[in-house]
């Protein structure tokens, strides 16, 4: 019989804080400036200049290790990690190895048989580096530093995963923890959450870890799947041949699903640590980590138990709802006012979900505010709108944030409520019909379906439906 | 001198430091770095049991700044120390992973 493996996986994920300025420095963390537009002497590591921290940064770093079970370090300092590469100016990098902010953690995911816990060795802070952009045509490399100084943490987690969907169960934890913390908006896509893998396979039932590698470059789940499979078949086919794993650092192609060494051997790290002796220690008081744990937020699992008790809404909903804090968020606050809680749950789960979908728009950029959201259902439950046209006035509030009120008033939109006339329209809809009438009294129901269509038709989109319907009905007797 | 340096140690240390030096120059530093070693010898004779590491030479801790944007754009002058630039960036040689 052929050797059953295990799958050993373990995380190092950076976060990017949503700070407004750097970690040391008072540049702006803005994403999309000119080319070092948000620079400075300090995160360009001009000789003389001097880092001084971010107290946002220490609160944030706080808040996620508290949300992750860590203990809280009281007493941390930061130390640099040497190393020569254009898009660091300093040389070094200014992280923590020897007393990081938080340590020895866990959070609970939803494993294969159950809830398991995925331990969290260390939550350190750092910062980033520049971007390096390659001039092919000139053969050169440019660099810009606006990145450069961005405030990072980096989640270290235990080699306790064991399969992919250990590893985007955890994930989609911490997404979760940080977004609701308000601390990342942790857009794999976009780089402001970025994972590691650090991988090894060993028989089933062996007690020691075998060797380990690190893949990089992995900026989506579908990638992360992928290059785990990969990674443990590439391990496994080594030693069914008798060959062993070196332990390397390894770069996903997401293109072509391979991955390729990154750095040899030759080249093994050695980043020659120390204390950094700009900064001064950090010592966290009781009333500082008080503070910090008062202000803790309501997280995903609260949420869910008080959507269900005061909401009264289905457990599918509230997956959904809750599964982004931007559209929780949108949904309390268009509550709040509307007082209709399916109604919005609705309109956010199905057209705004739908709109999101088809034009790209991540539910964190959505530029209409409750206020018009809640407007727009009391349209319609004051039946001043029908469904359709409600959807068409969404559509227009979805890519401009207009005011639904004003906008049905001006072009007109308003179902039409005199009676008089859907009743005349409705007769001549009749007369012009005299094949459905014979067919729907013919027995056929579908028949009203294409009269009640021609109606809408007749009043322009602007009736009642239900209204329509029910006309027909006694004109058809 | 009690720390002889080998010449493999001493070209990893210049590997690192990314310096290229001449047999004469890798003689030097071989002679420095052991006497530096020694005077670490001489200093791990001393009893710290008991003491913290030291981090900072002034008994400072907790100095922060506040998230506020106190910098603008200041590229030009940055970039006048590039020895090259280009579309407001600084021109390195070829780098890639």
């Amino acid at each position: 019989m052929a050797k059953q493996y295990e799958t050993v996986i373990g995380l190092e994920v950076h976060v990017e804080l949503a700070t407004k300025t750097k970690i040391f420095c008072g540049c702006s963390t803005a994403f999309g400036g000119a080319p070092n537009t948000h620079t400075c002497p300090v995160c360009t590591g001009m000789p003389g200049s001097l880092p001084v921290l971010n107290r946002k940064v220490l609160e944030y770093a706080i808040a996620v290790g508290l949300a992750t079970n860590c203990d809280i370090t009281r007493y941390c300092k930061f130390d640099r990690k040497n190393y020569f590469y254009p898009d660091n100016p300093q040389n070094y990098q200014i992280s923590q190895l020897y007393l990081p902010i938080c340590r020895n953690g866990h959070v609970e995911i939803e494993g294969k048989d159950g809830k398991k816990n995925v331990g969290i060795h260390e939550i350190h802070m750092e910062e980033d580096a520049g971007k390096l952009i390659h001039d092919d045509w000139a053969d050169r490399t440019l660099v810009d530093y606006n990145r450069s100084g961005v405030p990072l943490i980096e989640i270290v987690s235990e080699p306790d995963m064991r399969s992919a969907e250990e590893v985007i169960a955890y994930l989609e934890k911490l997404r979760m923890l940080i977004q609701y913390l308000g601390v990342s908006d942790c857009k794999l896509q976009e780089g402001s959450m970025r994972a590691d893998v650090n991988l090894s396979v060993r028989e089933a039932g062996a007690s020691e870890y075998g060797t380990r590698t690190e893949m990089k470059n992995l900026n989506s789940f579908r990638a992360i799947s992928h290059a785990i499979a990969g990674e443990r078949e590439r391990q496994i086919d080594l030693l069914e041949s008798g060959r062993k794993v070196v332990q390397e650092t390894r770069r996903w192609d997401d293109n072509k699903e391979v991955s390729y060494p990154m750095r040899s051997k030759e080249d093994a790290q050695d980043y020659r640590y120390f204390p950094d002796p700009d900064l001064t220690p950090v010592r966290v008081d009781d009333a500082f980590l008080q503070e910090i744990r008062d202000r803790q937020p309501e997280f995903r699992e609260e949420k869910m138990a008080r959507y269900a008790e005061e909401f009264g809404l289905p457990a599918y909903d509230i997956e959904i709802l809750t599964g982004e804090k931007a559209l929780a968020d949108l949904f309390e606050q268009t509550t709040a006012i509307c007082g209709k809680p399916k109604q919005v749950s609705n309109w956010l789960m199905g057209e705004t979900l739908r709109l999101c979908r088809e034009k790209n728009v991540d539910a964190s950029d959505l530029c209409f505010g409750p206020e018009n959201l809640a407007k727009l259902i009391d349209l319609v439950e004051q039946k001043a709108i029908n469904g359709s046209v409600a959807k068409e006035v969404f559509e227009v509030m979805f890519e401009e944030n207009i005011d639904p009120v004003s906008y049905v008033e001006e072009k007109g939109l308003k179902t039409v409520g005199d009676e008089g006339l859907l009743r005349k329209t409705v007769e001549e809809v009749l007369q012009n019909n005299p094949q459905s009438v014979s067919d729907y009294k013919g027995g056929k129901q579908k028949a009203l379906g294409f009269l009640v269509g021609q109606t809408m038709k007749a009043m322009k989109g602007k009736a009642d439906p239900a209204m329509v319907n029910q006309l027909l009905k006694e004109f058809l007797g | 001198m009690a720390n002889i340096i080998s010449d493999e140690t001493i070209e990893y240390v210049s590997i690192l430091a990314k310096l290229d030096l001449s047999e004469e120059q890798k003689e030097a530093a071989k002679r420095d770095m052991g006497r530096m070693l020694d005077y670490i010898d001489k200093l791990n004779e001393l009893d710290t049991e008991g003491v913290e590491p030291m981090s900072h030479v002034f008994p400072v801790q907790n100095v922060f700044r506040e998230d506020v944007v106190t910098n603008g754009d200041d590229s030009e002058r940055l970039l006048s120390n590039a020895p090259e630039e280009q579309d407001n960036m600084f021109v390195v040689p070829r780098t890639f992973e």
